[in-house]
């Protein structure tokens, strides 16, 4: 995508992020389920990639999704101390530390990847913790640093 | 007391550290430094006889980290069966970090090395007298005094050591391996802990995202992917590497910005807490990128975050093998 392009995308006031969310199937996913069947709304703009664990989500998973256009990333899985398989999350945790750490050290808006907690229980909060992300990275605009061209 | 004279005591003690090892059959191999065959340059050596000992030596040049051979093992340290000889290695401060790092992901046994241990005097960066003398051919390199001298066809020229030192030996504080007398001849120490303020970073990191942004794009798109530094990084050891996956092919192997920019970022994240600071990696790059503002960042983490140094003994887990409830999470997102 040349640089004109996302000009034009970034002044654009309909422009919409799109987001990918890596929930875990334990918590988060079932969170999702719930805040749906409530109907509890909240923005459009995720597209969710059912993982078993958030300590299943490699860095690269994250990196890749901003290389392939992605403008944001949300990871979330179960509080500490609920994982399904026990640590999975405190893993996870130091992992998305260090690469939270490494991004903004090398330039990326913080914003663009974001790690939050939603149980199973926590429709409401996960439509909220949803709404604040889809704000940052609206604010952010488009993921331009990132992205690949494709020949 | 020069360099000169500091390498000079280096090296006879290296010889006659090595000449008893091998003399008293504490150890079948010693792998350590020799001369190197081009400029600027110097060359492991695998020597197995007690006469061979002169072929040791040291210089400001000898970048190489030697645990590099260790994990995953040298054909030529290994006997018919395949098993480990009793190796012999010349350690600075950061082969030592990496041989005790090795040890704690239990990649090398460290009953069968012997660390060689001395005070390292800081290894000359490369890149930075490479570009100054341009496309000129070097013939010859040496050491007086305090100077690197560089000889060539009817020029001379005179690199001051302390300003041509690498930028991680400036605020290396590990000169010598932190290691008992067990399992290391020479010079070494026991180290509990050590102090760092990491001032030589706190200014690119106080910079605003697009200034370090435009910094970073600027010192790594000449990178070509030839993967040198994943080559002579001891950490480095894994059999497949991500780069090489190709079922599926995570990663582009075009030499885009992208792509380039993964590379550096998904190998920093792999080295985190793990990374000794050697700088084995910047010296080897043949474009001359300076990867030793990624070094200490990955130092200040480990450092910060966890409260670690990579390779001070042998008994402590690194920060990424490990998790504790209480760890921070200032980085989570929460409801407002």
């Amino acid at each position: 995508m040349t640089e004109t392009v996302l000009e034009e995308k970034k002044i654009d006031e309909k422009w919409e992020p799109k987001i990918i969310a890596f929930l875990c199937n334990w918590c988060s996913y079932a969170g999702a389920d719930l805040a749906g069947v409530s109907r509890i709304q909240y923005p459009p703009n995720i597209r969710i990639v059912r993982v078993p664990c958030s300590g299943r989500v490699n860095p690269y998973f994250i990196i890749k999704s901003l290389v392939d256009g992605w403008d944001g990333v949300v990871v979330s899985g179960c509080h500490p101390g609920d994982c399904h398989y026990i640590s999975g999350n405190l893993v996870a945790r130091r992992r998305f530390a260090i690469l939270k750490e490494l991004l903004e050290f090398f330039g990326i808006e913080p914003g663009r990847v974001n790690f939050m907690w939603a149980s199973a229980a926590e429709g409401e909060r996960f439509a909220v913790l949803i709404r604040k992300v889809t704000k940052i990275v609206k604010e952010l605009g488009p993921n331009t640093k990132f992205q690949k061209e494709w020949c | 007391m020069g360099i000169e004279t500091d390498n000079k005591e280096i090296i006879s003690s290296i010889r006659e550290n090595a000449k008893l090892l091998l003399s008293e059959n504490q150890v079948d191999v010693i792998i350590g430094y020799s001369e190197g065959t081009v400029p600027l340059s110097s060359t492991p050596i695998i020597i197995r006889k007690e006469e061979d000992v002169d072929k040791l030596i040291w210089n400001n040049l000898c970048y190489i980290n030697l645990a590099r051979y260790l994990a995953p093992l040298m054909p030529q340290l290994c006997d018919s069966e395949g098993n480990s000889l009793k190796i012999g290695i010349v350690a600075k401060g950061c082969v030592g970090r990496a041989v005790n790092l090795l040890a704690v992901e239990k990649q090398i046994d460290l009953d069968n090395i012997k660390m060689i241990g001395f005070n390292c005097n800081g290894i000359v960066n490369r890149s930075k007298i490479d570009l100054e003398i341009g496309e000129k051919e070097i013939l010859d390199v040496s050491i007086s005094g305090d100077d690197i001298i560089v000889k060539g066809h009817n020029w001379e020229k005179k690199f001051p050591y302390d300003q041509y030192i690498n930028e991680l030996c400036k605020v290396c504080q590990i000169k010598s391996p932190s290691a008992t007398d067990a399992n290391c001849i020479g010079e070494c120490q026991e180290l509990e802990s050590i102090h760092d303020e990491f001032s030589d970073i706190a200014e690119f990191e106080s910079k605003s995202a697009d200034e370090k942004w435009a910094y970073i794009k600027d010192a790594l798109q000449v990178c070509t992917l030839c993967y040198s530094c994943r080559q002579a990084c001891p950490m480095c050891y894994c059999n497949l590497c991500f780069v090489d996956q190709n079922m599926p092919t995570w990663f582009g192997k075009t030499t885009q910005f992208t792509d380039i920019f993964t590379f550096h970022l998904i190998r920093a994240q792999h080295l985190a807490g793990r990374c000794v600071a050697c700088g084995a990696c910047s010296s080897v790059c043949p474009v001359g990128i300076d990867l030793n503002i990624i070094t200490r960042k990955l130092e200040k983490i480990a450092k910060e975050r966890f409260d670690y140094t990579s390779g001070l003994n042998a008994e402590t887990i690194p920060p990424m093998m490990d998790f504790k409830m209480e760890d921070e999470e200032e980085f989570m997102l929460e409801e407002d």
